[in-house]
């Protein structure tokens, strides 16, 4: 019973319903996560409390993501675009972050 | 919309093809969004890297016990969104209506404790205005850091605002039935918006409240 448009895009998706239990566990292991980033914040780890800090956020962030937004059951246009996102995100970070944080290295004349 | 195909709007081929082009337009709104945050946070970066002091001891006046708690709030409030596409999925009405207002509860919670966060702030003198006063090593940095934290939590709560106002629309068309398998796009639309919020926080809570806490508060 596929319409014309699904029999030549071959995207057939339907509905996913995602378990409560499935959910529920989620929930869990985002909150064992806020926990744990809260303890390891009050150690002094120097630079690895930030590495720690953004690690587990962005854990945090894929289980919302992958879970909760049901990215894992959409299709690949959707993941594609998401992924374009990523990496314009990575883009707009890693080259401004290359100027701002390398200034100091050549001693250049006049800053 | 047609007899046969309720819900269906007559430009789409099937429920599929129209659940999907709802979904990516959803995604592709998120991803404008990301870019408003990401330039936020790149800014909140660079001054953090190079006024490290400043901005940890502006980060220790923060209340990181109110912070997590609203942190476990929204959290919360993303498993009962969860649930709720999930009761629109099924067509369970009363249960939708139930958890769209527990949603709208949680919402609540999260920016009434935002709101008395906010109010000691001005008591305390360190809202980035005429009267900002703080005792620290230099003061016009860690000024810069409570413009940043106002900026980017204001802009988080403004988006919560919206969100509730999208829940109160929603209600009534989830209590008329009117959200099943085949048609519950508004339900999961709304379900990303206020997912994207949550990952926004997910990220300030740690960056606005967390760092400099092992530098100790002396």
């Amino acid at each position: 019973m596929s319409s014309p448009i699904e029999q030549q895009t071959g995207s057939h998706t339907g509905v996913h319903v995602e378990s409560p239990a499935l959910l529920l566990t989620v929930f869990g292991g985002l909150m064992v996560l806020t926990f744990l980033t809260v303890w390891v914040s009050g150690l002094d780890l120097g630079r690895m409390n930030d590495v720690t800090a953004l690690g587990i956020a962005t854990l945090k962030a894929g289980l919302v993501i992958w879970y909760f937004m049901h990215v894992r059951h959409s299709t690949i246009l959707t993941k594609l675009a998401i992924l374009t996102a990523t990496f314009f995100v990575v883009l707009l970070f890693g080259i401004t972050l290359a100027d701002y944080l390398t200034r100091g290295w050549l001693g250049v004349l006049g800053r | 919309m047609s007899e046969a195909h309720p819900g269906l709007e007559h430009h789409f081929d099937s429920y599929d093809q129209q659940r999907e082009s709802a979904k990516l337009g959803m995604w592709l709104f998120l991803i404008t969004e990301v870019m408003f945050f990401g330039g936020m946070f790149l800014l909140y970066l660079i001054y953090r890297w190079r006024f490290p002091v400043a901005f940890a001891e502006g980060s220790n006046h923060l209340d990181v016990t109110l912070g997590a708690i609203n942190t476990v709030i929204l959290i919360g409030s993303s498993l009962t969104v969860a649930l709720a596409v999930r009761a629109a999925q099924l067509g369970k009405s009363k249960a939708l209506v139930v958890l769209l207002i527990l949603t709208l509860l949680l919402g609540g919670m999260f920016l009434g404790i935002k709101s008395v966060e906010y109010s000691h702030k001005f008591h305390q003198h360190l809202f980035p205005n005429d009267s900002f006063q703080f005792e620290g090593t230099s003061p016009n940095n860690t000024r810069l850091f409570f413009a940043i934290y106002f900026c980017m939590t204001g802009f988080h709560a403004l988006h919560m605002l919206i969100g509730a106002g999208i829940i109160l629309w929603l209600i009534p068309h989830a209590w008329r039935g009117r959200f099943n398998a085949n048609n519950y796009n508004y339900v999961e639309g709304f379900g990303l918006y206020w997912h994207f919020v949550d990952l926004v926080w997910i990220f300030l809570f740690p960056l606005l409240y967390l760092l400099g806490r092992n530098l100790g508060t002396h």
